[in-house]
């Protein structure tokens, strides 16, 4: 695993998850994996176990989502997830401890967290980044912030240096691209479409311009989320994009509408197993030239977790 | 900002409040509205388009309506306190919400989009946007709590006659706040053909400072209407706050006299120390909620909190960010009332005067009876010695609120309460 800790090739930034995409991109010619699954459903300690059941079954990254009442950007799916963790007692901090044995359990893999402003606001920007960097946590995903209104973030995740991920959508002008691109640390989230987030049958045809358009305004890492559920529409993405970012999907196999006993879950889990190393095969295809065998691929770990 | 009066303060900000806490994807149709908007406010023919339908459509100016059999309730027995009326509830559509509709609709016309997209808590805002809608030929959508749409069945009624699609939102607390996000999530998938008939003077800029100006007409109206009436400005402006549009409408007239009082009366629901209610100044904190930062109910977490008003129309947890920032520079001051004053206000001014009030209004209405019931005890009078002048904005009419009313009041006794029931069924109250 030693060389999954340090780039072998391809200059430091000091980020994390620009790191691992370089590394990725150069030794593998593959997009990274990012999982998205949120703090606290069903439950703190089982959404642990979720996370570690993405990061055994070919997930690069991990998006740790904080449930939040008012998430605007989330469809269905997610919103659903968001309420039951916040009715099962979910709290902000949290996310602190899940982050803290995340990168017990794998250092290699980075862990950014996705929040809506309101709830860093009210712990304070900078006690966030302090604990969350305490915590070995990568960075901040920002749904509902844009850099024009993120002087404070950028300010505190500059000191305790975290990675801010801001989101370009299709609608983005030139002038936002290279605003978003030129204040982003770790990579660009590129919305693949005019939406919220969800399983859909098709990803946006927006998508790879928006990626082109994103570098050219100088950002060196795109990754692209919204309505990516398969493993073929993660090969698709995954051919021109530096990161397939995929939340719906993995949130789905977990759904339910009351507390499942154990054997139950462990059949979610298998389920979400099968979800993630259909998505890892995804980006391991997604490129012609890309190796047959990744040392890491997911296949090789096949049924092995449970 | 020494030199802007304080009347024509443009957004993003108001002090420290406002913004654009959205979604990227949000900010180009943003910038297309503020654009939009600014060159409306620059051509006369929108202003004289506007105008029109103000006085053909809504029935403008609204009448100003002194109340002395009310007055005498507010510590204006010996004619100490003359209260007026700003009759927004007799506006088109029943109340103030009109104005900015109207506003935004022209500018959706300026636009080409097709669709409008709108939230209501009460049905008034969403009224009003598909009577709008239906005048000027545009597709409608409206998004209500599931439990808004029980509430308020009559007027889930009234929009569906006005061609409006109404989509009842079952997620979160099914109420305003939630529709709000569903509203927020609809534009962003379709922001292209769609423009979000936002209703107060809350969400992401240029929203805040657009609505205040399409509804600036209420205080400018009200601001000629007394000077002809009494030959001065008054002493004392009261309206309830919910976003606090209606009130940001007559406040703004009167922000730059600084011989003018401003009161706003927010709801207080069951009492702040209940934790039901909808008093985001005495029981809020600095938060962003939908676009804009601002006062907010919020839990440590920053998590939302829910909010409870008898009034469908001030049950939000969030308030207009000119608002936060009037009450932080000291210019005008905001206070709870509760449910129960608010409704003896809504009855004392039915019996004294013929006009039945939207409770929303009402609270301006209790605000009102306490100013002028503490002018009285303390001796305090206008300039020289002359009445006390208190205007009151009554933002919109009671028809939506007779089976509430009816309940609270057990109006009806014996077979009646039966009928009152069924009503209430029939409402979708029970």
């Amino acid at each position: 695993m030693s060389t999954l800790t340090e780039p072998a090739t391809g200059p430091h930034t000091g980020s994390r998850s620009a790191d691992l995409i370089t590394r990725l991109r150069e030794q593998e010619n593959r997009a990274a994996l990012v999982g998205y699954l949120p703090v606290g459903y069903p439950t703190v300690d089982r959404s642990i176990e979720a996370l570690k059941t993405l990061v055994d079954h070919g997930v690069d990254l991990i998006e740790l989502g904080i449930p939040y009442t008012d998430p605007v950007l989330d469809g269905p799916v997610i919103q659903a997830a968001a309420q039951g963790a916040l009715d099962a007692g979910a709290r902000v901090r949290d996310v602190f401890r899940v982050v803290r044995e995340l990168n017990d359990y794998a250092p290699h893999v980075p862990v950014l967290v996705m929040t809506y402003w309101n709830p860093v606001l009210k712990y304070g920007p900078d006690a966030f980044a302090r604990d969350l960097a305490a915590a070995g946590g990568a960075g901040l995903i920002t749904p509902d912030l844009i850099p024009d209104e993120g002087a404070d973030w950028i300010e505190a995740s500059e000191r305790h240096g975290l990675d801010r991920v801001f989101l370009v959508a299709p609608s983005s002008t030139p002038e936002r691209l290279r605003l978003t691109a030129g204040q982003s640390r770790g990579f660009v989230y590129a919305a693949s479409l005019m939406g919220v987030t969800g399983v859909r049958n098709e990803v946006g045809s927006r998508a790879e311009q928006l990626v082109a358009d994103t570098r050219a305004a100088g950002a060196p890492n795109v990754c692209v989320g919204l309505g990516v559920a398969t493993g073929a529409q993660a090969a698709e993405v995954g051919r021109f994009a530096d990161g397939v970012i995929v939340g719906s999907a993995l949130v789905r196999p977990l759904l339910s509408d009351g507390p499942l006993p154990d054997d139950e879950w462990a059949v979610r889990l298998t389920n979400l197993a099968e979800v993630t190393e259909d998505l890892a095969a995804g980006v391991r295809s997604a490129r012609a030239s890309a190796p047959a065998d990744t040392p890491a691929g997911a296949k090789t770990t096949s049924g092995e977790a449970l | 900002m020494s030199d802007v009066k304080l009347s024509d303060v443009s957004g993003p900000y108001f002090g420290q409040y406002g913004g654009r806490f959205v979604p990227e994807a949000l900010i180009a149709a943003l910038e297309e509205l503020d654009t939009e908007f600014r060159k409306a406010a620059d051509d006369p023919q929108f202003a004289a388009e506007l105008q029109r339908l103000h006085r053909e459509y809504t029935g403008r100016p609204s009448p100003l309506t002194e109340v002395p059999r009310f007055a005498a309730h507010a510590g204006g027995e010996q004619g100490g306190v003359r209260v007026f009326l700003k009759r927004e509830d007799l506006n088109h559509t029943g109340s103030h919400k009109i104005n900015n509709v109207l506003g935004q609709a022209l500018l959706v016309k300026r636009m080409g989009k097709k669709r409008l997209i709108a939230e209501t808590g009460a049905g008034q805002h969403g009224v009003a946007t598909a009577t709008a809608a239906a005048l000027m030929d545009l597709e409608c959508v409206i998004y209500m709590g599931e439990e808004d749409t029980r509430r308020q069945a009559l007027n889930v009624a009234r929009m569906r006659l006005l061609g409006a699609e109404v989509v009842p939102v079952k997620i979160g607390s099914r109420t305003l706040k939630d529709a709000i996000n569903e509203a927020l999530r609809d534009w962003v998938a379709n922001v292209e053909t769609t423009h979000y008939l936002l209703g107060t003077v809350t969400g992401p800029h240029p929203f805040p400072e657009m609505v205040r100006q399409f509804h600036r007409i209420i205080g400018e109206e009200a601001r000629e209407q007394m000077l002809e009436r009494t030959g001065r400005l008054p002493d004392v402006v009261a309206a309830c706050v919910g976003g606090g549009s209606n009130a940001l409408g007559i406040f703004n007239a009167f922000l730059d006299e600084k011989s003018v009082e401003l009161r706003g009366f927010e709801a207080g629901g069951e009492g702040i120390e209940s934790g039901r209610h909808a008093a985001r100044f005495s029981g809020g904190a600095l938060g962003v909620l939908h676009g804009a930062r601002s006062y907010l109910l919020q839990d440590d977490d920053g998590q939302t909190l829910p909010s409870h008003s008898v009034s469908a129309g001030l049950d939000y947890p969030s308030v207009g960010p000119a608002h936060a920032w009037l009450h932080d520079l000291g210019r005008a001051t905001y206070e709870p009332v509760t449910d129960d004053e608010a409704m003896e206000a809504f009855r004392l001014l039915c019996r004294t005067e013929g006009i039945i009030p939207a409770i929303e209004s009402a609270h301006a209405l209790a605000g009102a009876l306490r100013i002028g019931q503490a002018a009285a005890a303390e001796g305090r009078t206008g300039p020289d010695g002359q009445p006390l002048l208190l205007l009151v904005n009554l933002s919109g009419r009671g028809d939506k609120d007779v089976a509430t009313a009816a309940r609270w009041f057990g109006l009806l006794d014996g077979a009646d309460n039966v009928a009152a029931e069924e009503l209430e069924r029939q409402e979708g109250r029970g």
